[in-house]
């Protein structure tokens, strides 16, 4: 009952906004176009760059470009936080010895290391995957650490007690037991992944949906601007799906909300 | 909670062992630099960086001071938490005590959540200018969602026993609101303003990287384009002290909340 409130009410606000969309730019000229774009200029642009192009590619090319380089930064930041979040947590040492690394590097916000990313590795692929780095494996770390340090010190003890040995104690009690954080910080580490490429590419690229929003905000196209936010909405609302996906794949236990 | 799992190391340890860290990174750092590995251009040594900063203090580049760009910087962040502050604290309370508004707004919201604030930067610059407007937006657009979900799930998780109490005395929404949800939420809501306040900060810097004329983020793009390692180092440096600075007076108010709370 409330669930069919909930969804009409969403539903009517959505198309109430759908609606007011063109009458309030096209009809009334409430806004101004010059501005923000009315539907049938969002719909033009968005046929200029899948056929035509713009900004030097079409849009799957820009789109295939940027969500390759979020993939590729994804990954190799998680491939490295996730072990090292395990060494943390695991080794009371280890903590020690990376914790005031990691606390004098933190407070830098991700978004800061472009500047340096350009000057080491220019305006290629590189630098994009530098600063992605960056932004991604902080939260894989702390989420990781987290989640070892937050298992039931029972099950490891249990594990020990019946003469687990250390490798299989990793594989079969750690990772699993810290999974549900491991995720947690994954899809956080996505969402900064997303938001540094974008920002990274406003800054300096040849290819990707950051250099249309770029290149559209210099044209002064508005419509072409909403194109490129509604493709990065896009991309980003569907890799964190796949990532859901994954989740609740290998998790089948825990219902898990994107 | 914490269960020795494996041997914990005593403070002096854990400290020599802290201090051997850094030691390592720093001793990489001055190796790669010095002996010419990575261009001394490119990878300057730490206490040149220090020196620059130091300098930086006194002599401007790209057109001020540290200190202005700073000054620069924090009146946009200033303006453009506290927008989203005073917006999204009220919305969230609202949200959690109207049914009908949560229905209606968190779709909509949902749907803008995975626009990243950075993706604003063409329309802040469209709407705003470069100068004040333009980059509060972008600010606005990264501090908003914390400070409304938290004040959100404050509101919505609020001991019902208290909210039965005030409705059998007869009082009515705004009452309510002001002087049971607002208090008893009252932790969460910090919480999300310290998560908000961090949040802002970085997309200011985003902001300032791709289009203003002041502000540190810009000192750094004028760095980078001058071949400057040093200076976007510093900029670097100044941008995470001043975070860490925000950072740490949020968690103390956050703390002295909960304090007075009684909880924790």
């Amino acid at each position: 009952m409330h669930i069919s409130r909930r969804l009409a009410i969403g539903t009517a606000t959505i198309v109430t906004l759908l609606v007011l969309w063109p009458v309030l730019t096209l009809v009334t000229g409430t806004i101004d176009t010059g501005r923000f774009p009315s539907p049938l200029q969002f719909w033009q642009s968005l046929r200029q760059i899948v056929t035509v192009g713009y900004a030097d590619g079409t849009l799957w090319q820009h789109a295939m470009q940027s969500l390759k380089l979020v993939v590729m930064g994804f990954v190799v930041a998680v491939s490295f936080g996730i072990p090292l979040g395990l060494l943390m947590g695991w080794s009371r040492r280890a903590e020690a010895f990376i914790n005031p690394i990691f606390l004098l590097i933190r407070p830098i916000p991700p978004l800061a290391w472009i500047p340096l990313a350009i000057l080491w590795l220019g305006l290629g692929d590189a630098a994009k995957i530098m600063v992605i780095f960056f932004a991604a494996f902080v939260p894989a770390v702390i989420n990781t650490f987290t989640g070892i340090r937050t298992i039931e010190p029972h099950i490891i003890e249990a594990a020990r007690m019946l003469g687990t040995g250390r490798s299989r104690l990793v594989v079969e009690v750690l990772v699993p037991g810290a999974a549900p954080m491991i995720f947690t910080g994954l899809r956080l580490s996505l969402q900064a992944s997303w938001t540094t490429l974008v920002a990274a590419e406003l800054v300096g690229a040849i290819t990707g949906l950051g250099r249309v929003l770029n290149v559209a905000q210099t044209d002064i196209y508005p419509a072409m601007v909403l194109v490129g936010m509604v493709a990065v909405g896009v991309l980003g609302w569907a890799t964190t799906r796949v990532l859901a996906g994954i989740e609740s794949r290998l998790m089948p236990w825990l219902s898990v909300r994107a | 909670m914490h269960v020795n799992r494996n041997p914990l190391p005593s403070k002096v340890e854990a400290f020599s062992l802290g201090m051997a860290g850094l030691a390592c990174f720093v001793a990489i750092w001055v190796a790669a630099s010095i002996s010419g590995l990575v261009p001394r251009q490119f990878l300057p040594t730490p206490w040149e960086v220090a020196l620059r900063t130091y300098n930086l203090l006194w002599e401007p580049f790209a057109g001020a001071t540290l200190p202005v760009h700073l000054a620069r910087s924090f009146e946009r962040f200033a303006s453009g938490f506290t927008l989203a502050a005073a917006v999204g604290v009220p919305l969230g309370l609202l949200m959690g005590w109207f049914r009908w508004l949560d229905d209606m707004i968190t779709p909509v919201f949902d749907g803008l959540r995975f626009i990243s604030p950075i993706a604003w930067v063409p329309f802040a610059a469209l709407w705003f200018g470069t100068g004040l407007g333009g980059p509060i937006l972008i600010i606005f657009s990264g501090a908003f969602p914390p400070c409304l979900i938290n004040a959100y799930r404050g509101a919505r998780f609020v001991d019902r026993t208290y909210i039965e109490a005030a409705q059998m005395l007869g009082t009515g929404n705004r009452r309510t609101i002001l002087h049971v949800l607002l208090p008893a939420s009252f932790p969460a809501i910090v919480a999300g303003l310290r998560i908000g306040a961090g949040l802002g900060w970085q997309s200011l810097v985003g902001a300032e990287l791709i289009v203003a004329s002041a502000g540190v983020g810009y000192m750094m793009v004028q760095g980078q384009s001058n071949i400057s390692t040093r200076t976007v180092m510093a900029g670097m440096i100044a941008i995470g002290v001043v975070g860490l600075v925000i950072d740490v007076a949020l968690r103390q108010l956050e703390a002295f909340v909960r304090r007075r709370r009684g909880l924790r």
